[in-house]
């Protein structure tokens, strides 16, 4: 894709954080495209990154981050953004948390929260923006949105509120959602009926989704490509049908092995040995060298590139020769 | 409500073994007005292991703490390895053969573990309440119980922030572990794991069942999980038994309207997702945060 086609163009990110009184790199050499439209999944386990790219799109990066590169929207550079430019900004990119406690007032009402935005930064009169968080609401699945919005949140339950959230994020009309593992703290049924509102809202709209999880099976359900993250860095990029049945990278391979599946038991998990790393904890040459089976030496001193592999892309040096030898634990399908 | 009808909620009959090592008979708790949990009984047989599965709010975790003496019972029976447990222990030896016979294990190790105290102490703390000995057949027993969780000595000298959450789950079920409990209770102890973490801890506890023969009632929302180490399953859905059968049966054919949407909630691949209006006759969900 060329970059005058994509909604987002992040190019070389990387991000330093201080860590324990020193800075540590927790993200680099990530690039990738959101056409719009788009769904991409970023699938990743913990320090992986996948939140700090988010948070990097989003311009939520923490005091005394270090980031270099480059994230354009709609042809600009996100950083040059200031004053009415960086209101647009958050109006077309909004963003959905994994626990929606967290990032609302707890004293304030719900319509007073939903209606802020409308209200200081567009201009829109209390009743019209009342009015459009209602219609709103019953867009997610909340028919008395109008007895919702004199509530404060502790009298929502988590799904519902989630689903204020999402339908907040709404009301400024993004172009652009990151979601931040915005179903993990729900119910499974729970989880289930609020993607599916995801999926819809954003197909009716047009709008590009940027959706995080630690969830390869959730991810490929929603989202047309996905891509994989491990010790800061995209290891595999692709198809989001392609990657669980017939991934590129033997990470990739090793969280569908790992995973326990409700249709059958295994008698051993194919675990991944060793721990997840950090991008600052991991070795000089591939990532995931120390914890992978099909590592030879030279994986060790050579830092792989991101590669075009047939419909996808790999970070690996071994991948063109392990196509077909990957196990992901005896499961298909 | 449908689900009072399905066919299953009837006590196993393979459960219901001559030996039970656990009864439980017609638990209630009631949270003044809030029926928390209404009804439930089920048996573990020696060596076996079930599963309670369930959303925020469905009295799962509530069953748990009840047979391990943290919530008392407001009617009904907690019978293990023979002995009551439904009334508060008299006595300090009653309490210490309470812990001898169950154990648990919680989700969150960082906070069932004392960060002061190294995994090495917490575990020969237990040792000598429950089995005794001298300090250093003690501190062999420590390390063979490290050698089972897969924790070597540095690992069980320091203490738990220097530990990754799995390893510090290792810590947790080690100490469990020391009091050589008949029944070993998994509160979702796998839940907050990373997956290719949470893959070797799956692992661990089927080697510590095939090596110690111990049972497990394992609380979890994660019936993947369910499905890897647990012969038997019930289904909870606001306090009330829903299904009960073997985890296979019951995950393979859900009879119950609760368990078909808990099954067709789960993300697989060429799953869609759906929204629950969409279901005909859907049952109400939880609509919780996951505890």
């Amino acid at each position: 894709m060329t970059v005058s086609e994509a909604l987002l163009d992040v190019r070389d990110l990387a991000v330093d954080l201080p860590i324990g009184g020193e800075l540590r790199t927790v993200l680099h050499d990530v690039s990738f495209t959101i056409a719009p439209g788009e769904a991409l999944g970023l699938v990743g386990e913990s320090g992986s990154g996948k939140s700090m790219t988010a948070r990097s799109i989003a311009r939520l990066l923490p005091p005394g981050a270090f980031s270099t590169g480059t994230i354009s929207y709609a042809g600009g550079d996100v950083a040059a953004l200031k004053g009415a430019g960086m209101r647009t900004y958050r109006a077309e990119v909004a963003m959905v948390f994994q626990d929606p406690r967290a990032h609302i007032n707890p004293v304030r009402r719900i319509g007073d929260f939903m209606t802020e935005a409308l209200r200081t930064n567009h201009g829109v009169s209390t009743s019209d923006a009342v009015a459009r968080a209602v219609a709103l609401l019953e867009e997610v699945g909340i028919s008395d949105g109008q007895r919702r919005l004199d509530q404060h949140p502790h009298e929502l339950s988590g799904g519902l509120l989630q689903r204020v959230m999402i339908a907040t994020a709404l009301l400024t009309e993004p172009r652009l959602l990151l979601a931040d593992e915005p179903t993990t703290a729900l119910d499974v049924t729970t989880q289930a009926d609020v993607m599916a509102i995801l999926d819809d809202l954003r197909r009716e709209r047009n709008m590009a989704l940027l959706f995080i999880t630690h969830d390869l099976e959730l991810a490929s359900a929603v989202c047309d490509r996905t891509a994989v993250m491990y010790a800061g860095q995209l290891v595999e990029q692709r198809t989001s049908s392609q990657l669980h049945d017939d991934p590129l990278h033997p990470y990739t391979a090793g969280l569908v092995g790992a995973r326990p599946s409700i249709d059958g038991q295994v008698t051993r998990l194919a675990a991944i040995p060793g721990r997840p790393r950090s991008a600052y904890e991991a070795p000089a040459g591939c990532a995931f060298a120390d914890r992978c089976v099909h590592a030879e030496d030279a994986c060790a001193n050579v830092r792989p590139a991101l590669e075009p592999l047939e419909d996808g892309l790999v970070r690996c040096r071994r991948a063109g020769e392990l196509r077909g030898m990957l196990s992901t634990g005896g499961r298909r399908g | 409500m449908a689900d009072a009808a399905a066919p299953r909620t009837s006590i196993d009959p393979k459960a219901a073994a001559a030996d039970p090592l656990l009864t439980v008979r017609a638990l209630t708790k009631h949270f003044g007005a809030h029926v928390a949990v209404d009804d439930v009984s089920f048996d573990i047989a020696r060596g076996g292991s079930l599963a309670i599965v369930g959303e925020s709010g469905s009295g799962k975790t509530t069953i748990a703490k009840m047979i391990v003496g943290l919530v008392v019972p407001t009617s009904g029976t907690v019978n293990a390895c023979g002995h009551d447990r439904s009334t508060r222990p008299r006595g300090a030896a009653e309490r210490r053969r309470r812990g001898a016979e169950v154990q648990i294990v919680f989700q969150d190790p960082y906070s069932s573990l004392d960060p002061h105290q190294s995994g090495a102490s917490a575990i020969d703390e237990v040792l000598a309440l429950h089995r005794g000995g001298s300090g250093s057949e003690r501190a062999g027993r420590v390390t063979e119980l490290g050698d089972l969780v897969g924790l070597d000595e540095r690992q069980l000298r320091a203490l738990p922030r220097a530990l990754s959450g799995g390893q510090r789950q290792r810590v947790a079920i080690a100490r469990a572990l020391a009091a050589e409990p008949q029944l070993l209770i998994l509160d979702e102890s796998v839940a907050a794991l990373d997956v290719s973490i949470q893959a070797q801890v799956l692992n661990l506890l089927a080697d510590v069942r095939a090596s110690t023969g111990v049972s497990y009632l394992l609380i979890s929302h994660d019936l993947a999980v369910v499905r890897q180490i647990t012969d038997d399953v019930i289904v909870m859905h606001r306090g009330v038994v829903v299904e009960h059968g073997g985890t296979r049966e019951v995950l393979d054919h859900p009879q119950a309207a609760y368990t078909q949407l808990l099954r067709a909630s789960v993300p697989t691949p060429g799953w869609r997702p759906r929204r629950r209006s969409e279901w005909s006759g859907a049952p109400e969900a939880a609509d919780g945060i996951v505890s």
